[in-house]
């Protein structure tokens, strides 16, 4: 009997955290969310920000985030997936892979300040680069990195044997057997973790405050030539994320409305990532019902 | 087949990443043909176009936002310069100005504070603005003037409580800047008088904008801020009798304040010149100067050099 | 699947091949180039505080005063080390126990709303930059302490629950594989024997699965050890060990953001910062080292 009224205080406990987690994380969305959205406006998101009179947006800002994660997703994926594809299919079971594979381990726990700094001393000032999109994008990379890698070993090892070696068996080279076979088996799996991967570069700030600067030059939106310094696709200009700015507006802010301003745009950020975090479901949902249909 | 899988694959990628850039570009697209329709149009009348040239400026978060204005209004009306500017704080401005990375550095304090004496030397220092700032309380403290030594006596820790300075009963918070901060070296410079060290218990926060908000939040404390950021929500007080107003920081009657300085390597040329020219210009002082909470060097009757020496 | 007969020449295969062994290689090298690189950057730079301005490592790492804008500088970065322990163990001390629990709930009471439902949502936590934690610590957990508790509000508490909120999707995740994966033999065993729900998790599955959850615990503090924007805006940053919970403090990583763009390249305090750098990163050494370990144990 005892033991019965244990278990059953237990299973209340169990379940009273549980429901005390959800509710912390509705809380804490709801907290930035409505705080937030009532400030946020087509006017808001659309427009620059402004230093000390109301009314300032996070256009810039909005764009920066989404281009250096373009920037980012271009430079990590080949090496990512070349790099994950190493250590699933070619790396011999021994000392040097247990090497690599710890420095995969190492680099994907490098806390994100430690980053910051190798970016601010490597990129910004040894390949002197300046505070720029471009050192951001691969101070991100080095985070990233890992995770890609990861990602694919772990996309390429949930393929069949039985496909692989059918393939392998007609003589097809390993190679094309990787490419041709094995990834598109592993494309749904890799598809969603890139962009988990690619969500986590909107809410980094701490690595890109040293990197990627903490200001946004004037932007000509009518100027696409990536080579002209206000052109909005030049890489080579310093670029103020969504999320360094919330850093920024929250600490140096002087403009009447700041706190509103960094409650709209946390607010745009938390969207933001739900909305890839979702969209990143379904795609992978999708493409999976793709490809088991069409096998 | 196979090759139109890979293709399909890294398409698929592309595309998804695209499509939410694409979006955002038009968004922001849009929002700047918004915003120039709506702004002063520029002036392709100007003559002195023929200046051209990128500039990089670096360094003190606290003039960011004058230098960032006055380079705006200084790219409208010369199409060909581009002039970026950067934060980073005062210490990396000085350190690319002299490594030659940046054009201008933008600094707080004196450049020979900051790096050695040989290669502060390089440096020419262009004085763009005075910032002033002044104590700040908790609008619940009733204490309205301090003199140095009562300031002296709560930033040391001898004093704790509000009572030993002419306040009601209450504990002392401070709420200081990191001891690499410049508006800590001005304010121990100037109201102090001496340098101090870090209390425990005392709190250190970077960013004017905290600092505020603690101070304003905070029963009991006291901090600093410049007096662009003054507003209802802390109370400045007077130090020494003396009000923190522009006026009697003009005159050399209230201490605590510092340039703000914008360091070349070596004496600057073209487009750096005509920039720099342009900061000191009354277009500049008069008016962003003055805007965003700073006084012109123009108005100030009084001078000070690195040392800290006051001259009429 | 495979078509693939137009394929079956000798050379050019031999030649593709060895392109792609040679593409994944260099794209490994690149990892490996890098973390090398960063670990010399980060080591000399680190180091010189020692070799150059010749501060000896044991007052860096037992002083119990930093001072470095003095005329006679200090370099104790001990505050800053307890600081980073206190708060990253106070944190999983905090998530642990929850985490665990979530994932139980989800595993073992209701695995088809967990699964559903909970995961998501946990992960979701996860989504939340850091930023948005730090602002949300500095507008209500602040105020929430300072008026309930004495003291300032701001402290190792603060800190220790904005990380909590931060490293729980890390820990119950980690949980909540190694509950799933536990054989449903050794469970159906303990319920056949008569065992309650709560006997065979706290006698059964909680002791086989003890490393895993571990291996959370330890990768939920090195996140935790890391964080840096989040802690400084609720931890006060002043450079002593607190007297209590709720009094301002720092932390490794505050200390840095804190000072290091105001301070020039080259000089004394600027080195001492990269020493606390250098300090981080072994301790992501370590927490690795830990990690392995304990999986190591795990897989026995």
């Amino acid at each position: 009997m005892k033991a019965k009224t244990v278990d059953k205080i237990a299973t209340g406990v169990f379940i009273g955290i549980a429901a005390f987690i959800v509710l912390l994380l509705a809380s804490l969305l709801g907290y930035i969310l409505v705080r937030g959205v009532s400030h946020i406006s087509w006017q808001f998101l659309t427009s620059p920000p402004q230093t000390i009179r109301e009314g300032g947006g996070i256009g810039p800002q909005l764009f920066n985030s989404v281009f250096l994660l373009v920037l980012t997703m271009i430079i990590t994926i080949p090496i990512g997936i070349g790099a994950g594809i190493y250590m699933s299919e070619y790396a011999k079971p021994n000392k040097m892979t247990g090497f690599i594979r710890l420095v995969v381990e190492v680099l994907s726990s490098f806390p994100s300040i430690i980053v910051g700094l190798f970016g601010l001393l490597v990129f910004v000032n040894f390949f002197d680069f300046g505070f720029s999109l471009f050192s951001g994008a691969l101070a991100l990379t080095v985070f990233n990195l890992p995770l890609m890698v990861r990602i694919t070993e772990q996309g390429l090892k949930g393929v069949p044997l039985s496909q692989k070696e059918a393939s392998l068996a007609l003589g097809i080279s390993k190679w094309t057997t990787i490419r041709s076979v094995m990834l598109p088996v592993a494309l749904p799996v890799i598809l969603t973790g890139t962009i988990l991967a690619a969500g986590r570069i909107f809410g980094e700030a701490a690595a890109l405050m040293f990197t990627a600067g903490m200001s946004s030059p004037r932007l000509d939106f009518t100027n696409w030539n990536p080579l002209d310094a206000v052109s909005p696709l030049n890489p080579f200009r310093p670029a103020e994320t969504l999320a360094v700015h919330i850093w920024k507006v929250n600490s140096e802010g002087i403009a009447p409305d700041t706190p509103e301003i960094a409650a709209g745009a946390s607010a745009v950020l938390v969207i933001l990532v739900l909305v890839f975090n979702l969209g990143a479901r379904m795609l992978g949902r999708y493409v999976h019902r793709k490809f088991t249909a069409t096998k | 087949m196979k090759k139109w899988l890979i293709l399909s694959l890294t398409l698929m990628l592309a595309l998804t990443l695209a499509a939410c850039g694409n979006n955002n570009n038009n968004t922001a697209g849009n929002a700047s043909n918004g915003g120039a329709s709506g702004s002063p149009s520029e002036s392709p009348s100007e003559s002195a176009s023929e200046l051209s040239g990128s500039i990089l400026a670096t360094g003190s978060t606290a003039i960011q936002k004058l230098v960032e204005q006055a380079a705006q209004k200084f790219m409208d009306k010369h199409s060909g310069v581009s002039i970026q500017v950067q934060g980073g704080g005062s210490g990396t401005g000085l350190t690319q100005v002299s490594e030659g990375q940046a054009d201008i550095g933008n600094s707080d304090p004196f450049a020979e504070e900051k790096l050695d004496a040989a290669k502060a030397a390089e440096l020419v220092d262009h004085q763009v603005a005075v910032v002033a700032m002044a104590a700040v309380v908790n609008p619940d403290v009733t204490v309205d003037n301090l003199t140095k030594q009562q300031l002296i006596d709560i930033f040391t820790g001898k004093v704790t409580n509000w009572k030993d300075v002419g306040g009601a009963d209450a504990r002392i918070q401070i709420i200081n800047r990191p001891a690499s901060s410049g508006t800590r070296a001005t304010f121990e410079k100037f109201a102090l008088g001496q340098k101090t060290e870090d209390l425990q218990g005392s709190i250190q926060e970077d960013s004017s904008g905290t600092v505020k908000k603690l101070v304003s939040e905070t029963p009991g404390a006291i901090g600093y801020l410049a007096l662009s950021y003054l507003d209802d929500k802390v109370k400045p007080v007077k130090y020494e009798g003396v009000e923190a107003t522009e006026d009697n920081v003009a005159t050399g009657a209230y201490p605590i304040w510092a340039y703000e300085h914008m360091y070349t390597k070596g004496e600057p040329t073209g487009a750096v010149k005509a920039f720099l020219d342009y900061m000191l210009s009354d277009e500049v002082q008069h008016a962003d100067v003055v805007e965003l909470g700073y006084i012109p060097t123009g108005k100030m009757q009084v001078k000070r050099d690195a040392q800290g020496n006051l001259t009429k | 699947m495979a078509k693939s007969y137009d394929r079956l020449e000798g050379k050019p295969h031999l030649t593709e091949e060895w392109v792609g062994k040679a593409y994944t290689f260099v794209c490994i090298m690149f990892l490996v180039i890098t973390i090398s690189s960063m670990v010399y950057f980060v080591a000399s730079k680190g180091l010189s505080t020692f070799l150059v301005n010749g501060v000896n490592v044991g007052d860096l790492l037992t002083g119990l005063k930093w001072n470095p804008e003095a005329d006679i500088p200090l370099f104790g970065a001990l505050p800053f080390i307890f600081g980073s322990f206190s708060t990253s163990i106070l944190a999983a001390i905090i998530a642990a126990p929850l985490g665990f629990c979530a994932a139980v709930f989800m595993v073992e009471i209701a695995p088809k709303f967990g699964r559903k439902y909970m995961q998501p949502v946990i992960e979701l936590l996860a989504g939340i930059p850091s930023v948005v934690y730090g602002f949300v610590g500095l507008s209500v957990i602040v105020p929430f302490f300072r008026d309930t508790f004495p003291g300032q509000g701001i402290g190792i508490a603060a800190g220790a629950v904005v990380l909590a909120v931060m490293i729980l999707p890390t820990i119950t995740t980690i949980a909540t594989d190694a509950l799933a994966a536990l054989p449903a033999g050794l469970k159906e065993g303990s319920y056949a024997l008569g065992s309650t729900r709560y006997q065979t998790i706290s006698r059964i599955v909680l002791p086989t699965t003890l490393p895993a959850q571990m291996t959370g615990i330890v990768l939920g503090i090195a996140r935790a050890f890391g964080e840096a924007l989040a802690v400084q805006m609720v931890i006060g940053n002043a450079p002593h060990i607190p007297h209590s919970l709720f009094e301002s403090t720092s932390t490794l990583t505050s200390a840095i953001t804190l000072s290091m763009g105001n301070t020039s390249m080259g000089s004394v305090h600027n080195n001492a910062l990269w020493s606390l750098a250098l300090i981080l990163m072994l301790m992501t050494f370590v927490f690795v080292f830990i990690i392995r370990m304990l999986e190591r144990r795990s897989k026995l």
